[in-house]
């Protein structure tokens, strides 16, 4: 637990675990970012917080009086 | 604010809690792993280090200062791994597709039973029912539809800091000062007791920060101040899987959807989010770029990225594949800390909620605000949108949570 770790211990768990991060496989920003892109592309059409809902299928809409014609 | 990689500072503090409480038996383990000698870690870098010891057996006199030389030649060796790929930026890859407009968001619901602040919600599976728990020591169980409230538990703490509903949709769990993460099965029976049936899981040297039933009722992964992650199996208690490597409280954490493996995120007071490998109890990446405790980790939908919110009045999206940091939303005008973050269903929103009382939406991909959000009257501590995406629930220290939506069409 880190709480009962010394300030030394700490140090040393850090070291090893930066030795393997160094070694840790990465992918360039140019093609990561595209995917990440095209995968909200793709789902945005289902995404209700950024498209809306109309009111008749909007579970939460407003708790409605009557309106008299 | 800063942009890009920079050379990262130690950090050594720790936050000190007042209940500290330290398990003899976990300093031992503590003190027996620290033997693990160094001897490789002069090899790993290939630039000489000026004042770079030969080896590094166990000496009496093996300073602070040589670790904290070696661990900052290792970060900046990192930063400089990470920064070879860093080829473009998020929002130019972005900048082809269309801008959103202004947002403008709505409270729909307030639901009001607390009797002091709410520090944790969570949603149910059923889109509609809400657990929340409260530094009243209770946690309720309610239809965010009607507002009413279906069940109640009183704990036997105060600051209930963590809430989650099972993926089953028939129990809860919850923890905070107790230093337990406890199950309640939710009756059908509005009459019978639900502390009666409550069961111990999770036992930690500190308190509960954050819970979450994995992908079914019988496990349950934990963060807590002790500095520490846990899996847990629910029917026996037992700890399956702990996670070290945080040097400070461990104060939030997420799990990868479901698709995309066994994987987990946490956020710490020692300003770092850590990527976990939940069979091997390995931490597979670390990023440390913010300024202050993280208080809130959340994943992107695909499970490739994930956002943070933190005190240090940022939120910040991190790319997975890319390994790195590659895109921070903040403005100069927002001074307090991120609490608690959340995306929309396609990713494209992320939700934060601030200790100045409001919620801010940002476009991630774009990196600005599309929307701000007041209401509450006091801090926004947690922040959840529903499972289908259709809203979002807020809870704050004015004791009420909110559910909210993108005004209508």
């Amino acid at each position: 637990m880190a709480r009962d770790m010394s300030d030394i211990d700490i140090l040393k768990m850090e070291l090893q675990q930066l030795q393997k991060e160094v070694k840790n496989e990465r992918e360039p920003v140019s093609k990561t970012a595209k995917e990440l892109v095209d995968w909200v592309e793709a789902n945005s059409a289902e995404d209700i917080l950024l498209k809306g809902v109309p009111e008749d299928k909007n579970p939460f809409k407003e708790k409605g009086g009557c309106i008299i014609t | 604010m800063l942009r890009g990689s920079s050379a990262v500072a130690i950090d050594n503090e720790r936050n000190k809690h007042p209940s500290d409480v330290i398990a003899a038996a976990s300093a031992a383990r503590a003190r027996r792993s620290g033997r693990v000698g160094l001897a490789t870690a002069s090899r790993s870098t290939s630039d000489p280090h000026p004042a770079e010891m030969a080896t590094h057996e166990l000496h009496p006199n093996d300073t602070l200062t040589t670790l904290k030389m070696e661990s900052e030649n290792l970060k900046a060796k990192l930063e400089e791994e990470r920064a070879k790929l860093h080829d473009v930026e998020l929002h130019q890859v972005a900048e082809k597709i269309e801008a959103l407009g202004q947002f403008v968001m709505k409270t729909r619901r307030t639901l009001k039973g607390h009797g002091n602040k709410v520090l944790c919600m969570d949603w149910c599976k059923d889109k509609r029912r809400i657990v929340s728990s409260s530094q009243d020591g209770k946690v309720i169980v309610w239809d965010a539809f009607t507002t009413n409230k279906e069940h109640a538990v009183t704990m036997p703490c105060t600051w209930v800091m963590a809430c989650a509903y099972a993926p089953s949709g028939c129990a809860v769990a919850c923890g905070g000062l107790d230093n337990k993460c406890s199950v309640y099965p939710l009756s059908l029976d509005k009459n019978e007791n639900l502390a009666a049936k409550k069961k111990s899981v999770a036992m930690h040297t500190n308190y509960l920060s954050a819970c979450s039933f994995t992908n079914s009722d019988m496990q349950i992964l934990t963060s807590s101040g002790d500095g520490t992650c846990a899996l847990w199996d629910v029917e026996s208690g037992q700890l399956l899987q702990s996670f070290h490597g945080h040097g400070a409280d461990v104060l939030c954490l997420d799990l990868a959807p479901s698709e995309t493996g066994n994987t987990f995120v946490s956020g710490g007071c020692d300003k770092k989010a850590n990527v976990w490998d939940m069979r091997s109890g390995q931490c597979i990446q670390s990023f440390e770029t913010h300024e202050s405790d993280i208080n809130s980790v959340r994943y992107y939908p695909s499970g490739d990225a994930f956002a943070s919110g933190s005190d240090d009045a940022t939120c910040r999206l991190y790319d997975l594949r890319a390994d790195r940091e590659v895109a921070i939303y903040s403005k100069e005008s927002i001074i307090f800390g991120a609490s608690s973050v959340d995306f929309s269903l396609s990713g494209r929103l992320l939700f934060g909620g601030y200790n100045d009382y409001t919620i801010n939406v940002w476009d991630v991909l774009k990196g600005n605000r599309v929307s701000i959000l007041f209401g509450h009257e006091n801090r926004v501590s947690t922040l959840r949108v529903s499972p289908d995406g259709t809203a979002f629930c807020s809870g704050s220290w004015d004791h009420t949570l909110r559910v909210s939506e993108e005004e209508g069409i």
